[in-house]
C-alpha cells in the first residue's frame, strides 16, 4: 500500500496544506510518495524532502505544467498510479479540487471531497449540509481518491531527508491555456495557515473601513477573513471568504465583526477553538456559536480594540 | 451554440438540515426543497448567453425521482427551452450523475455545459471535473467570469489566492461561483408559460451505465455542538478574557 500525495505549491513555495496532508496519510499507509508537478519548482521538491515520514519526492517540472491546469496535470497523475497506490491524496484547495475529481474519473473511481478523519484504510470521516451532518463513508475502490480538510490535521515535522526523483513526463494539451492571473499580495499570514483570523462582514459598510480590522490584525499578527456579503458588495477579494462555498479555517482566535453568523459562514468557522463575536445586534446567530460576545457599534469598538492591544 | 445546465434538486439552503435519531441519515421529511443556489447561477447565465444572442438553444436537465421535475419547472420558467428528466430513485455519486450527463451531452451535443461548483447537501465539487474528464474536454471551474467568442471561452475562475483566466476551446465545461451573476426570479406568467414547455423523460437504466455507487454511508452524526459562550461587557474585560482565560493572546 502506497500513497501518492499531490504536493500544493505555487512553483516557488511549498504550501503549509502540503505538511497536513503528509499526516492525513500518515494514518493510511508506510509508503509516501509526493508528487510535486509544476515548473521550475526544484526548490519547491527540496522543502518537500525535508518532510518526516515522506519517502521519495517525484519532482516533473515542465513549462506545460506550470499553472497546473487540469487537463494536463490529472492525465499525469493517472500515469502516476502504478502497482501498489491504493490513495491519492490532495488538498481541499481550489487546486486540489480542480484536479483530483478529474483523476477519479479517469481512474473510473469515486473522490470523497473534504475528509476531516481517517477511521481505516476504506473508511472516512467528512461534513455534509455544510457541517451540519458529519458522514462517515466507506469505499470499495481499488484507488481512494480523497480530498483533504486539512484544518482538521496538524502539520507533519520537517526533519526528514527524501530522494528526489526527476521524472520527465509531458502531457500537453491543445483544449486549454492559461492567460493570466490577478493574485492578491499580502503581507499577512494566509487565511487557512494563520493562527489568528478577523473577519468583515456587511457590517463593515464599505471596503475602507476594512482598514479599521488591518490594525488589529498587525497586532495581533492575524490575516484577514470576510463573510460572502462583504465579498458580494465588492468590499474585498473573493479569496477573502470564509465559509462553506469560501475557505475553511480554524485559527486558535476567530474574530467575527459585523457578521450575522449565516449556516454557511459558521460553516467555513466553527471548528476555531475560541470564537469572539462583535455585533450590535444582540440576537444575532453568531452569538450562538462565540465564547465571548461584544454587543455594540464595531465603529466604535475597534478603534478600542486596537488601541488596547 | 446550444448550452446544456445539469440541475439539482436539494434541501432549501435556508433550511438547517437534522440528522435522524437512527444515526443513518439527515432528516428530510417535510423539508423545503430548491434548486441548488449554484444551479440557479447556471441556468442565469446560460440564459444571459442566449438573451445575448450568443446561445440560440438552452437545455435543462436534472436526475432524480419525480420530484426533480418542479426544479426543471422552475428553469423553464426562468428561461430555459426544453428540459431532460433522467428519472431514477437510486442514491448516485457524483461518479455515476457524471456517467449519466455525459450520455445526455452524446444525445445532445451541446457546445457549453454549465454546472454549478457544488451541490449544498452533499458538498461534493465533484461533478463538472468527471463530466469533463470523461468527455475529455476542457474545464473551467468556480467561474466568475465567462465569456465566448470565436469558438472557445474565456473563464475567470475564483481560485485560492485571487482570480485565474483561462481559455478553453468549444465544446467545454464551465461550473459557476457564486460571484457569476445574480438570478432572476420567475415571474407569474412566464410560470405558467413553462407548463407547455416540452420536459422529456428518460429512464436511468436505459442509459446503460452501472448506478451502483461504491462508496457506502456507514453512518451520519450530529456535528460537535459549540455552546454559546459569555457576553462580555466590553473591551477591556474581553481582552483580560483572552489573555487570561482563553490564553489565545500575549
Ligand atoms: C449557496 C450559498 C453559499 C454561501 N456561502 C457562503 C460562504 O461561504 N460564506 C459566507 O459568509 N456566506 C455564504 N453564504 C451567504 C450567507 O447565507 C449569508 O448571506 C452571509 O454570510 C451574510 O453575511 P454577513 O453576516 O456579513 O451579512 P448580514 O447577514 O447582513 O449581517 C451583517 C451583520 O452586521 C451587523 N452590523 C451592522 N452594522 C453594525 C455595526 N455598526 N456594528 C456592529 N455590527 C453591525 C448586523 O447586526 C448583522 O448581524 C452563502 C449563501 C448561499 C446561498
Ligand atoms: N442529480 C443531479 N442532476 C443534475 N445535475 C446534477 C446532479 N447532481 C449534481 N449535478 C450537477 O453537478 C453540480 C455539482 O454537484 P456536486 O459535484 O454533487 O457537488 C451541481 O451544481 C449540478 O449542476
Amino acid at each position: 500500500m502506497s500513497v501518492l500525495i499531490i504536493a500544493e505549491h505555487d512553483n516557488q513555495q511549498l504550501k503549509p496544506e502540503t505538511l497536513k496532508l503528509v499526516n492525513a496519510a500518515n494514518k493510511l499507509a508506510e509508503n509516501i510518495q509526493l508528487l510535486v508537478v509544476g515548473h521550475d519548482c526544484q526548490a519547491v521538491a527540496e522543502q518537500a524532502a525535508k518532510i518526516s515520514g515522506v519517502h521519495k519526492v517525484i519532482l516533473v517540472s515542465d513549462e506545460v505544467y506550470a499553472h497546473q491546469l487540469p487537463e494536463n496535470t490529472a492525465d499525469l497523475i493517472v500515469d502516476m498510479v502504478t502497482g501498489d497506490i491504493t490513495h491519492i491524496l490532495a488538498a481541499a484547495t481550489t487546486t486540489g479540487k480542480n484536479v483530483l475529481p478529474r483523476v477519479a474519473a479517469l481512474l473510473d473511481v469515486e473522490q470523497i471531497s473534504d475528509i476531516i478523519d481517517v477511521v481505516a484504510e476504506d473508511t472516512f470521516v467528512r461534513p455534509i449540509y455544510a457541517g451540519n451532518a458529519i458522514a462517515t463513508v466507506q469505499t470499495t475502490d481499488k484507488v481512494k481518491v480523497l480530498t483533504v480538510r486539512t484544518s482538521a490535521f496538524d502539520a507533519a515535522e520537517t526533519d526528514g531527508a527524501a530522494n528526489i526523483e526527476t521524472l520527465s513526463n509531458v502531457k500537453a494539451n491543445n483544449i486549454s491555456a492559461f492567460v493570466s492571473a490577478e493574485l492578491t499580495e499580502s503581507e499577512r499570514p494566509e487565511l487557512t495557515a494563520a493562527n489568528v483570523v478577523i473577519s468583515g462582514g456587511r457590517g463593515m459598510q464599505n471596503g475602507d473601513n476594512f482598514a479599521l480590522l488591518e490594525g488589529i490584525a498587525d497586532k495581533l499578527g492575524a490575516a484577514i477573513g470576510a463573510s460572502r456579503a462583504a465579498v458580494d458588495a465588492g468590499f474585498v477579494a473573493n479569496d477573502m471568504q470564509v465559509g462553506q462555498t469560501g475557505k475553511i479555517v480554524a485559527p486558535d482566535l476567530y474574530i467575527a465583526v459585523g457578521i450575522s453568523g449565516a449556516i454557511q459562514h459558521l460553516a467555513g468557522m466553527k471548528d476555531s477553538k475560541v470564537i469572539v463575536a462583535i455585533n450590535k445586534d444582540e440576537e444575532a446567530p453568531i452569538f450562538q456559536v462565540a465564547d465571548y460576545g461584544l454587543v455594540g457599534d464595531l465603529f466604535e469598538i475597534l478603534p478600542q480594540l486596537e488601541q488596547a492591544l | 451554440m446550444k448550452i446544456l445546465v445539469p440541475i439539482k434538486r436539494v434541501i432549501d439552503y435556508n433550511v438547517k438540515v437534522r440528522v435522524k435519531s437512527d444515526n443513518t441519515d439527515v432528516d428530510l421529511t417535510n423539508t423545503k426543497m430548491a434548486m441548488n443556489p449554484f444551479c440557479e447561477i447556471a441556468v442565469e447565465e446560460a440564459i444571459r448567453l442566449k438573451e445575448q444572442g450568443t446561445a440560440t438553444e438552452v437545455v435543462v436537465v436534472s436526475i432524480g425521482d419525480k420530484a426533480c421535475q418542479e426544479q426543471l419547472r422552475t428553469a423553464l420558467a426562468l428561461g430555459a427551452d426544453r428540459a431532460i428528466q433522467v428519472e431514477t430513485d437510486a442514491k448516485l455519486g457524483s461518479l455515476q450523475v457524471a456517467k449519466l450527463l455525459q450520455q445526455v451531452m452524446q444525445k445532445e451535443q451541446p457546445d457549453l455545459v454549465i454546472l454549478g461548483k457544488q451541490s449544498i447537501d452533499s458538498d461534493n465539487n465533484q461533478t463538472g471535473q468527471m463530466l469533463a474528464a470523461l468527455s475529455k474536454l476542457p474545464q473551467g471551474t468556480f467561474a466568475s467570469k465567462v465569456d465566448v467568442a470565436d469558438g472557445s471561452v474565456a473563464v475567470t475562475r475564483e481560485i485560492d489566492g485571487g482570480l485565474q483566466t483561462v481559455k478553453l476551446s468549444l465544446p467545454a465545461i464551465v461550473t459557476t461561483d457564486l460571484r457569476l451573476n445574480e438570478p432572476r426570479y420567475a415571474t407569474l406568467p412566464n410560470i405558467m408559460k413553462a407548463k407547455r414547455k416540452p420536459l422529456d423523460i428518460i429512464a436511468a437504466a436505459d442509459l446503460g451505465i452501472a448506478l451502483e455507487s461504491n462508496v457506502k454511508t456507514l453512518k451520519v452524526t450530529p456535528p460537535a455542538q459549540r455552546s454559546a459562550g459569555i457576553k462580555v461587557a466590553d473591551v477591556a474585560e474581553l481582552i483580560d478574557k483572552l489573555k487570561n482565560e482563553a490564553k489565545v493572546i500575549a
